[in-house]
């Protein structure tokens, strides 16, 4: 199975194919692509570098375009879709249809991969866009249970990637507006989930308070686990008492899925984390490179490392092992 | 990770301030003679102040990447900047050279961030994309004596490294 890694840098994007990445995916350097955070990701220039250098090594470079095209300014997407096409990337994740339709006509031999923000999450879905603009992988949505993936595997005729490790996103992607609520800002239409310019944290006694735009997302007592100040993972007032309402902070691993994965027709596996820094990337590329490469027995001591580096340093298979309705 | 030995702290909390700063633009012009593009991420927020409070030193720092300059103050408090982040030094350390990630290091609350978020995101991108090497990059203000005093600091980061590893695996 293809191991796929994130790279927000030229430094992570070399410690990933050091470390074992089969590719590594990446964005330009605004708002085409979800983790449009200040410092990350690439220019141009860094961009074809990055290929070259990837290219050399055998291992391939994938670009995300993957936010959702503003009308009226279309030419930003346009723009960066045909420097990735000039640049020679292996594939381009995209997640507008209007995007993907502009690769189908100008550039049609560019490999096309479905982003998990297109919300592909049915054979239905998946053929019309492999009919409609020649999408050649789908990256399935965070919310199937293994079982679905199976059967929509069954239906399709494209590759299948899933995410596997990193940040867990547990609402229908590339249509939460919790982050649009909260700040104006969202993932879809500029790059950003909880964008860091509505971020704040404040010692309050013994807890740090962490605040998103107007909201207080949550308060940590010394000693707990923190996580990312997004809504979705945000202590609520339901009723009598003080809980996660959506999700916990905690971040996804399904990594002791891999046989089940493999059989249900998964081919690829990512990682996610381009926000996270090159000895994230380091980490967790070569834990995961060897874990693919143990027998299954061996994996759980492998991978077990990996937990201190989760949000708050827990992981779940969410939804993927579904034990809810 | 491993704490700043206790005569290290207290030397810091004698050594005349004059003394800290000069060492610490010293230490500063060097490494940015060796890494120009260093703040080059950095974009809008170059013109930010960025302090650093290593929790077990009486000392903070802030960096104005503008000048590029530093200085250097006692605490308690936290000197006043747009983003601080505190933390023990040899982990500020660590993070400068992108050897730990900022992420898990606040997941686990050994690293408290304040201020302005996206100003320290972006320092943070920064740094992380720079390559800093710290025993090679100031070992080679030692002259002569470089290539040793680099494999000694190297030396100790190893041991430092290696330590806060076996602490979370």
């Amino acid at each position: 199975m293809e191991l796929i890694c994130p790279a927000g840098t030229p430094a992570a994007f070399r410690e990933a194919v050091d470390a074992g990445a089969d590719s590594v995916y990446c964005g330009f350097r605004d708002e085409t692509n979800a983790r449009n955070f200040p410092g990350l990701n690439f220019t141009r220039d860094e961009m074809a570098e990055a290929v070259s250098h990837a290219r050399q090594r055998g291992v391939k470079t994938l670009v995300t375009l993957n936010t959702f095209m503003r009308a009226g300014q279309e030419d930003i997407w346009y723009r960066a879709a045909d420097d990735a096409a000039r640049i020679g990337v292996d594939a381009v994740i995209v997640a507008d249809f209007g995007l993907m339709a502009y690769f189908a006509e100008k550039w049609p031999a560019q490999r096309l991969h479905a982003s998990v923000q297109a919300s592909a999450s049915s054979a239905a879905a998946v053929n019309f866009l492999v009919e409609a603009f020649g999408v050649r992988r789908v990256v399935l949505p965070r919310t199937l249970t293994i079982d679905d993936i199976a059967r929509v595997s069954r239906d399709i005729r494209t590759e299948i990637e899933i995410f596997v490790f990193g940040g867990l996103c547990v609402m229908a992607e590339g249509r939460c507006s919790l982050s649009s609520y909260a700040t104006g800002k969202s993932p879809n239409m500029n790059g950003v989930c909880s964008p860091a310019s509505h971020v704040r944290y404040r010692r309050e006694g013994d807890e740090l308070v962490s605040i998103l735009g107007d909201y207080t997302i949550n308060r940590f007592p010394d000693g707990e686990a923190a996580g990312y100040p997004t809504l979705c993972k945000g202590r609520f007032h339901v009723g009598e008492q003080d809980g996660y309402a959506f999700e916990d902070p905690v971040s996804l691993d399904v990594m002791d899925q891999i046989d089940r994965l493999r059989e249900a027709g998964v081919s690829a596996l990512k990682i996610e984390g381009r926000q996270r820094g090159k000895a994230y990337v380091a980490e967790v590329v070569s834990t995961l490179r060897r874990a693919l490469d143990a027998s299954a027995s061996e994996r759980p001591a492998i991978l077990s490392r990996l937990c201190m580096l989760s949000e708050g340093n827990r992981t779940t298979t969410g939804a993927y092992d579904k034990r809810w309705r | 990770m491993k704490p700043l030995p206790d005569i290290l702290s207290t030397l810091a909390e004698y050594m005349p301030i004059s003394v800290a700063q000069h060492i610490s633009a010293l230490l500063m012009a060097q490494i940015m003679r060796r890494h120009r593009d260093l703040f080059e991420r950095l974009g809008e927020h170059r013109c930010k102040r960025f302090a650093f409070a290593p929790s077990d030193l009486p000392l903070a720092f802030v960096v104005s990447p503008n000048g590029p300059s530093v200085t250097v103050c006692r605490k308690p408090p936290v000197p006043e900047a747009d983003a601080a982040v505190e933390g023990p030094l040899f982990m500020l350390l660590a993070l400068l050279e992108g050897r730990q990630d900022a992420d898990a290091l606040f997941f686990s609350r050994d690293l408290t961030v304040t201020g302005d978020m996206e100003a320290m995101l972006a320092l943070r991108n920064a740094l992380d994309d720079s390559n800093i090497d710290l025993p090679n990059d100031l070992g080679a203000m030692a002259g002569p004596l470089a290539p040793l005093v680099s494999r000694v600091a190297c030396g100790v980061r190893s041991r430092v490294l290696a330590e806060g590893e076996a602490s979370w695996s």
